[in-house]
């Protein structure tokens, strides 16, 4: 029985999308094949890793991760540079925590400086994400568009209950923007819609269905992304072909494996390689369910993944 | 061509012994026809049947088990390309390389850590499944005398003789024949050879070439050897040969039911740096592969790559659940806040990674609600008032605090008017509608 390498062709296309400006820019997506599968389609663009900062020290980030940046993290601006320049990221994201109701509240206008300072001290793209807190972050993102105009970044994350507003600002300031819902493909795909019917371009969107931590319901998450991407690619569907975000470091770096101590927990060997191991698993795993763009935290298991990739493009 | 339940039917007893299993033959031909079983678990099927299903009932991808007792592992028998459509069957076996001339302590050593991989997650047994031996000594009386000592400092694994020499591989099998170990590999050179050491000795044979064409080739010649139960390896090494030859193997399999590849899958992912082994091992867990072959197994990559094979190959239609009972967390005594979700693991891992993060003593009652989440198991009726108080009575929770409060999910707040009247002499507290809400809502309490 003679042999015949079973390629698939699909309709569909994952669109293809660029932010940050000059030289520095980097492009994701525009494949029309499922993850990485170069013998039957084109994979124009090699997925991304964003190195993750905030606006104000990681003190709830476990010390594994919190260690390296100890010298740095204090400022934003030195943060960015460090990952720009030392870590050689290839594009950055500034999360505005302190503009948490619980974790500060720091106005609108603090954040917006914070951006502008940073912006002024980097060269790679970046990607601006709110503190997740519905009300706070159409404000703060709001603001931050605007001070980031002209800069082709990326903010977020747009959600069901705020989109409005900060559909806008990135309109008005030309910049790309996450819409992110929570691990349901239906609902990833009526918040394109809503958000696409407001006139924003679904050319500018990247869809975040909610990323998780390896052994915390990592399997949702990756079979919610083979969907999307099987409906975007399989059935042409075309709120469904916005490159795939997959933020890792925020879901990995608060799991019991990232943080109990070989002491506390001897059958899981060291806390070290295990926490670096997690986040590198749980990128690779997202990588491989059709994310376009990743936000990491660890140096270590940021070089894993951009080491994997190498491999798999 | 793959024939329907009803034909398959046609061509059984139709006795109803419900010796396969099945509670009748049409039962077991709808199960055949799917692929999830084997013929042969039919005892009474006559020739003529037997003759006319052959091939068509035989699974796309066949399975079998590697090794033997308690702890061999199934592997192959894969019926999908996407974990969304059907669970993955067979969680694929990991296995740990050594190679003989590495020192007897050592390789002792590692046979042992083997043996004692085996931790507990989520209610379910996860170890390293097997040895992998390789035959870098050139000196087979040296080769035999090292898998006999892994074979026994690792008594339950299953044994991969690694190794291209046929006459080392053929005393080795003899020197273990009861452990039944996987040969590897046949390659166009040593197939015939290898293809008569695996037939006389009942063992399964891992069949290796450059890419899935020539391996078609390879595993046709030596099924036509008489050896049936075959292990892919395609040569694949970099991460995008795992992902890219896997894939054309099973979508031939399943999708063009192409026997020559009808069979599991091993990848060796050996790497220096063991972490980036890791993620380069999951591309291989994710991507189809039935057996892989590390370089090193350290507690910590055990955890997360055993943690990685559970999650992929769980049953998309059957949520993962955790036991009923009262979790303490950190240091809880008498006077910890009690708060009580539901037996979903994903609801019970989030709860109780907040609560841990809040870094405030707390029990945690679970409630058996066949694994829902909290709003979905209230909208099923489930996660009632008057089954919440059922359990928290039997839980005999109430003589273990020093309080008479239970925090309720916010989600659903609407019961606690009823709770309390349900439970008598308890204050019902309605927490956080999300769990990262959580430590903010304890450490103000506890402030």
């Amino acid at each position: 029985m003679p042999y015949v390498v079973p390629k698939e062709s699909f309709n569909g296309k994952v669109l293809s999308l660029d932010f940050g400006k000059g030289d520095k820019a980097v492009s994701i997506g525009g494949e029309n094949t499922l993850p990485f599968l170069s013998f039957e389609g084109e994979v124009p663009n090699r997925p991304v890793i964003a190195c993750e900062i905030q606006d104000c020290p990681p003190d709830d980030w476990p010390d594994t991760v919190r260690n390296v940046y100890k010298d740095v993290s204090g400022d934003p601006v030195t943060w960015a540079r460090y990952c720009q320049d030392e870590l050689k990221a290839k594009a950055i994201a500034l999360r505005l925590v302190s503009t948490h109701p619980d974790r500060g509240d720091s106005p609108a206008e603090d954040a917006a400086k914070t951006i502008k300072d940073v912006l002024a001290a980097i060269d790679v793209p970046l990607i601006i994400l709110g503190s997740n807190h519905m009300e706070k972050d159409a404000d703060v993102l709001v603001a931050a568009a605007g001070a980031a105009s002209g800069y082709n970044c990326i903010i977020g994350k747009a959600q069901e209950g705020n989109y409005k507003t900060i559909v806008a600002a990135a309109l008005a300031h030309n910049h790309k923007l996450i819409a992110m819902s929570e691990l349901d493909i239906n609902l990833a795909k009526q918040l394109n819609i809503l958000i696409t019917q407001m006139g924003f371009d679904k050319e500018k969107l990247i869809t975040d269905p909610m990323c998780s931590g390896l052994g915390y319901g990592l399997e949702y998450t990756y079979s919610v992304m083979e969907r999307i991407r099987l409906a975007g690619l399989a059935q042409n569907d075309p709120t469904m072909q916005p490159p795939i975000l997959g933020d890792v470091g925020m879901y990995v770096w608060k799991v019991k494996e990232t943080v109990a101590s070989e002491s506390d927990v001897p059958d899981w060997g060291s806390l070290e390689e295990r926490s670096i191991a997690w986040e590198t698993i749980t990128a690779t795993s997202m990588l491989l369910a059709g994310t376009n763009l990743l936000i990491m935290r660890h140096p270590a298991a940021i070089g894993n993944v951009e080491k994997t990739i190498d491999e798999l493009v | 061509m793959a024939l329907t339940g009803v034909q398959i039917f046609k061509l059984l007893p139709k006795t109803n012994c419900k010796k396969c299993g099945f509670p009748t033959c049409l039962a077991f031909a709808m199960k055949l026809a799917q692929g999830g079983v084997e013929l042969s678990a039919c005892p009474d099927v006559s020739e003529e049947a037997k003759q006319s299903l052959g091939e068509a009932s035989a699974p796309p991808i066949r399975a079998f088990t590697l090794g033997t007792g308690e702890k061999a592992v199934k592997i192959g028998g894969e019926t999908v390309l996407f974990r969304h459509e059907k669970k993955f069957v067979n969680p694929c076996a990991l296995a740990v390389n050594i190679k003989d001339d590495l020192g007897e302590e050592e390789i002792a050593d590692i046979a042992t850590e083997v043996a004692n991989s085996e931790i507990d997650r989520v209610g379910q047994k996860l170890r390293v499944d097997a040895i992998s031996i390789e035959y870098a000594s050139n000196d087979s009386a040296k080769y035999e005398a090292v898998v006999k000592l892994a074979a026994e400092k690792a008594p339950e694994a299953a044994i991969i003789l690694n190794c291209k020499d046929a006459a080392a591989a053929e005393a080795a099998v003899k020197a273990i024949a009861g452990r039944k170990p996987l040969i590897y590999c046949a390659t166009g050179e040593n197939a015939e050879a290898m293809a008569n050491i695996a037939k006389a000795n009942s063992v399964p044979l891992a069949a290796c070439a450059d890419g899935p064409e020539a391996l078609s080739a390879l595993t046709e010649k030596i099924k036509g050897l008489g050896v049936e139960d075959i292990v892919l390896d395609s040569g694949a090494k970099t991460a995008g040969e795992i992902i890219q030859h896997n894939t054309q193997i099973r979508r031939s399999a399943l999708k063009k039911n192409f026997k020559p590849l009808g069979y599991p899958i091993i990848n060796f992912v050996l790497r220096d740096d063991p972490v980036y082994e890791a993620s380069i091992a999951s591309v291989a867990i994710a991507k189809y592969s039935s057996i892989v072959v590390l370089s090193s197994i350290e507690k910590w990559k055990n955890v997360a790559l055993f943690t990685l094979r559970q999650n992929l190959y769980t049953d998309p239609q059957v949520p993962m659940q955790v036991e009923q009972k009262v979790y303490d967390i950190g240091e809880a005594t008498a006077d910890s806040p009690l708060m009580i979700t539901t037996n979903f693991s994903l609801t019970y891992f989030i709860v109780s990674g907040e609560i841990e993060n809040s870094k405030v003593p707390s029990r945690l009652a679970v409630m058996d609600c066949e694994g829902l989440s909290v709003l979905t198991a209230w909208a099923a009726g489930k996660f009632t008032a008057s089954k919440i108080a059922q359990f928290i009575k039997e839980s005999g929770i109430e003589s273990q605090v020093s309080h008479k409060e239970l925090i309720l999910p916010g989600q659903v707040a609407i019961l606690s008017g009823s709770l309390e009247d349900k439970l008598e002499g308890w204050k019902v507290t309605v927490g956080p509608r999300e769990a990262n809400a959580i430590p903010t809502f304890l450490k103000g309490r506890a402030a």
